[in-house]
C-alpha cells in the first residue's frame, strides 16, 4: 500500500509544491513575456535558466572560493556573510541569464525579423568559424584564432544573408530557438570541466525547519524561495505597470505595428523584455539550486518544459496567468506523485499540459501581456 | 505665400499591375486644413500611407519641411513630426487613455533604456512630465475625466478623439486625420469640426482626409479630389462645390452625358 494523502504529508507536499511552483513561475515569465511581444515561444528560455544555474556555481566557487565541503562538512555560513553570498549569487545568476537572454535575442531572433542588424551577423560567423575549426583541430587556441581570421569575411556573407526587410516566416523562428537551446546545452556539456555529470553546488546554507505549518515542516530554504519569488515578480509587474518601458512593453504586446507607428523603438522593447525574462530565469537559477544544491547541462530542459506549461496553464502572455499556472503546475505534480508513485511525477506535469490544451487552450486566466495591470 | 510644409511631387504608386495614384502633386502649407476627398477607391488612403511612409511611392519624391521622406521608417517620419490616426481605430485597448496618449510622448523622451532600467532621477521626472502632458492632451481634446478608463471601454467617438489626443502627443507638426468623422452623426461631426479648428489655431497643420463632403467643405482651407488615383481638382471649397469634375466624380456622370 502506498503511502495515501494522509494528513500530514499533505501539508508537506503542499509547501514543497508551493516552492517548486514559485520557480516554475520565475521561468514562466519568460516565456509569457517574450510571447506576448513577438509571439514566439522561446524554447531556447530553458538554456537560459540553465547558464543562470552556472552562474550560481562559478560564483559560489569562483568568486567566493566556496568548497562543496569542507573538513567533510558542507561548507554552512551564517550572518552577514551568508547573505551577502546569497545576494552575490543571485546577481550572479541574474546577469549571466539576462546577458544570455540579450544575447539569444540579437543572434537567433532579430536577424530574422529582417532589422538588418549587423551584431548578429558578426556572433554566428564567429560561431561557424569555431564549429568549422574543430572539423581539423582540437586546440583551442588554434581554434578561436581560426574562427576569429573568418568571422570578418563570412560576417559580410551574413549580413547580406539577414539584411533589413528580409523577415523570416514564423517557421524559422521555432528552429532557431530549438537550435539555440540544442548549442547551448551541448556547449556546456562539450566544454564544461565535468562534461555530462551533475554538478554539486556548495550548500553554504544550512536548512534548518524555521517553522510548523499544519505539521509539515517548512525548512529556510522554502522560505527564501517564496519571499524571493514573490519580490521578483512584484518588481516585474510594478515596472511593466509603471514605467515608461513597461509602457512600450504593453503597447508593443497590443499592438505591435501601431507602437512601432507611434515611434516606439520596438527592437529596444523587445530586448528590455528578453533581459527582464534572463533576469526572472536567473533568480529561479539561484532558489533551484538553494534547494536541490546541484546542476547539470540539460537541467533546463525539463525544467523549462514544465514552466511552459505552468506558463499555457495560467494563460500564456498572462504574467499573473504565470504565478497562478506555476503553483498549480507545482501542486498538481507533488499531490500526483504521492498518489500514483514518484515516478509519475513529470508525467501529471504533462497530462496536465495535454489536458489544458485540448479544454482551455488560452489558459485560466486567458492570453495577454497587454493585459498586465496592478 | 506661405511656407510649404509638406510636398508631394508627381507620386505614382503601383501594386502589380493596379495604379493606385497616378502622377499625385500636393502640398500641404504652414498652419493650414488640406481636405483631401475623393469617392470610395479613388486613392485617398493609398496617398495618405505613402505620406505618412507605409508604402514606398513606385515613382516621385515626397518631402517635408524641405527634406526628402523617401527611405524613412515608419517612427523616423514621426519624430520628424508627421502623426497620423487610423481609420479603424488602432488604440492600445487594454490601456487606460491616458497611457494611451503616454505611449506616443515616451517616444520623444530623452532618457536611455539603462537609464528607466536603474530608475534614475531624470527617468522619474520625465515620467512625471508625461503624464502632465498627456492630461493636458486628454484636457484640450475634452476627455480628461476618462483619463483612467481603458480605451476598449470609452465610448466610439471618445476613442476617435483619443487617437487625436495620442497622434498630438508625439509632439507633430504635421496632424494626419483618416476619415475621423467616420460613424459619427451630425452633432458629434459638429464637435469634430471645432475640434479641428482649435487643433489649427494651436499651430498643427492638419491634413484631412474625408469621405463627408460636409466636413471636409466647412472647415478646410483648400481641398485637394482625387478619382482613380488622379488628383481631378484643387481649390477653395467653394471652386470645388461647382467644379463639374468634382460633381461628376462625386454623382457618376450619366451614360448619355457623352
Amino acid at each position: 500500500m502506498r503511502d495515501w494523502l494522509i494528513y500530514r504529508t499533505f501539508w508537506d507536499l503542499t509547501v514543497s509544491g508551493v516552492a517548486l511552483g514559485l520557480i516554475y513561475a520565475l521561468v514562466a515569465l519568460g516565456y509569457t513575456m517574450v510571447y506576448g511581444v513577438l509571439r514566439l515561444i522561446n524554447f531556447a528560455h530553458s538554456e537560459i535558466f540553465m547558464v543562470g544555474t552556472f552562474g550560481v556555481l562559478i560564483s559560489l566557487t569562483q568568486v567566493f572560493g566556496i568548497n562543496l565541503f569542507e573538513d567533510g562538512e558542507y561548507p554552512y555560513r551564517s550572518g552577514i556573510v551568508l547573505v551577502l553570498i546569497l545576494l552575490g549569487s543571485t546577481v550572479a545568476a541574474m546577469v549571466v541569464s539576462g546577458a544570455g537572454a540579450v544575447v539569444l535575442e540579437r543572434t537567433a531572433y532579430r536577424p530574422l525579423r529582417g532589422a538588418g542588424d549587423t551584431f548578429g551577423a558578426v556572433v554566428l560567423a564567429f560561431l561557424t568559424g569555431l564549429i568549422a575549426s574543430f572539423l581539423f583541430t582540437d586546440s583551442m587556441m588554434t581554434n578561436l584564432m581560426i574562427a576569429a581570421v573568418i568571422t570578418g569575411p563570412l560576417a559580410v556573407v551574413y549580413v547580406r544573408i539577414f539584411r533589413k526587410g528580409r523577415q523570416a516566416p514564423r517557421l524559422a523562428f521555432l528552429i532557431s530557438a530549438i537550435g539555440a537551446s540544442m548549442a547551448m546545452a551541448e556547449a556546456v556539456a562539450t566544454w564544461g570541466p565535468d562534461e555530462r555529470v551533475v554538478y554539486k553546488t556548495p550548500r553554504v546554507l544550512e536548512k534548518k525547519v524555521l517553522f510548523n505549518f499544519f505539521g509539515a515542516d517548512v525548512r529556510i530554504d522554502y522560505v527564501i524561495v517564496a519571499f524571493g519569488a514573490i519580490l521578483m515578480m512584484t518588481a516585474l509587474l510594478l515596472f511593466v505597470n509603471r514605467t515608461r518601458l513597461g509602457r512600450g512593453i504593453r503597447a508593443v504586446a497590443q499592438d505591435a505595428e501601431t507602437a512601432r507607428i507611434l515611434g516606439v523603438n520596438v527592437n529596444s522593447v523587445i530586448l528590455v523584455t528578453f533581459l527582464l525574462g534572463g533576469a526572472m530565469a536567473g533568480g529561479a537559477a539561484m532558489m533551484f539550486t538553494l534547494v536541490y544544491d546541484q546542476t547539470r547541462f540539460n537541467i533546463g530542459f525539463l525544467l523549462g518544459v514544465k514552466s511552459f506549461t505552468a506558463a499555457v496553464l495560467g494563460g500564456i502572455g498572462n504574467i499573473k496567468g504565470a504565478l497562478l499556472g506555476g503553483i498549480v503546475l507545482g501542486l498538481a505534480e507533488n499531490y500526483g506523485s504521492s498518489i500514483f508513485g514518484g515516478q509519475w511525477k513529470d508525467v501529471i506535469a504533462f497530462i496536465v499540459l495535454l489536458v489544458v490544451l485540448m479544454f482551455r487552450p488560452t489558459g485560466i486566466l486567458g492570453e495577454s501581456l497587454g493585459k498586465a495591470r496592478v | 505665400m506661405s511656407e510649404v510644409l509638406l510636398s508631394v511631387d508627381a507620386v505614382t504608386m503601383q501594386f502589380g499591375g493596379v495604379t493606385a495614384l497616378d502622377n499625385v502633386s500636393l502640398h500641404i502649407n504652414k498652419g493650414e486644413i488640406l481636405g483631401l476627398i475623393g469617392p470610395n477607391g479613388a486613392g485617398k488612403t493609398t496617398c495618405f500611407n505613402v505620406i505618412t511612409g507605409v508604402y514606398a511611392p513606385t515613382k516621385g519624391f515626397v518631402s517635408f519641411d524641405n527634406k526628402s521622406l523617401l527611405g524613412l521608417k515608419r517612427y523616423q517620419i514621426t519624430k520628424r513630426g508627421i502623426a497620423r490616426t487610423f481609420q479603424n481605430i488602432r488604440l492600445f485597448p487594454d490601456m487606460s487613455a491616458v497611457e494611451n496618449v503616454m505611449v506616443g510622448i515616451d517616444a520623444h523622451s530623452k532618457t536611455s533604456v539603462v537609464g528607466a532600467v536603474l530608475g534614475i532621477p531624470r527617468s522619474k521626472r520625465e515620467e512625471r512630465e508625461s503624464r502632465e502632458r498627456a492630461h493636458e492632451l486628454l484636457k484640450f481634446i475634452g476627455i480628461d475625466e476618462y483619463a483612467e478608463v481603458a480605451a476598449r471601454n470609452l465610448p466610439y467617438g471618445h476613442q476617435r478623439r483619443l487617437e487625436i489626443a495620442r497622434a498630438l502627443g508625439t509632439n507633430p507638426q504635421l496632424l494626419c486625420l483618416d476619415e475621423p468623422a467616420a460613424g459619427f452623426n451630425p452633432a458629434e461631426k459638429q464637435e469634430l469640426n471645432e475640434l479641428i479648428l482649435k487643433i489649427r489655431a494651436q499651430g498643427y497643420t492638419v491634413l484631412l482626409i474625408e469621405h463627408d463632403m460636409n466636413v471636409v467643405m466647412k472647415i478646410s482651407d483648400r481641398i485637394a479630389v482625387l478619382d482613380f488615383g488622379k488628383k481631378i481638382a484643387e481649390g477653395l471649397p467653394e471652386e470645388m462645390r461647382n467644379n463639374p469634375d468634382v460633381i461628376a466624380a462625386y454623382l457618376g456622370v450619366p451614360d448619355d452625358a457623352a
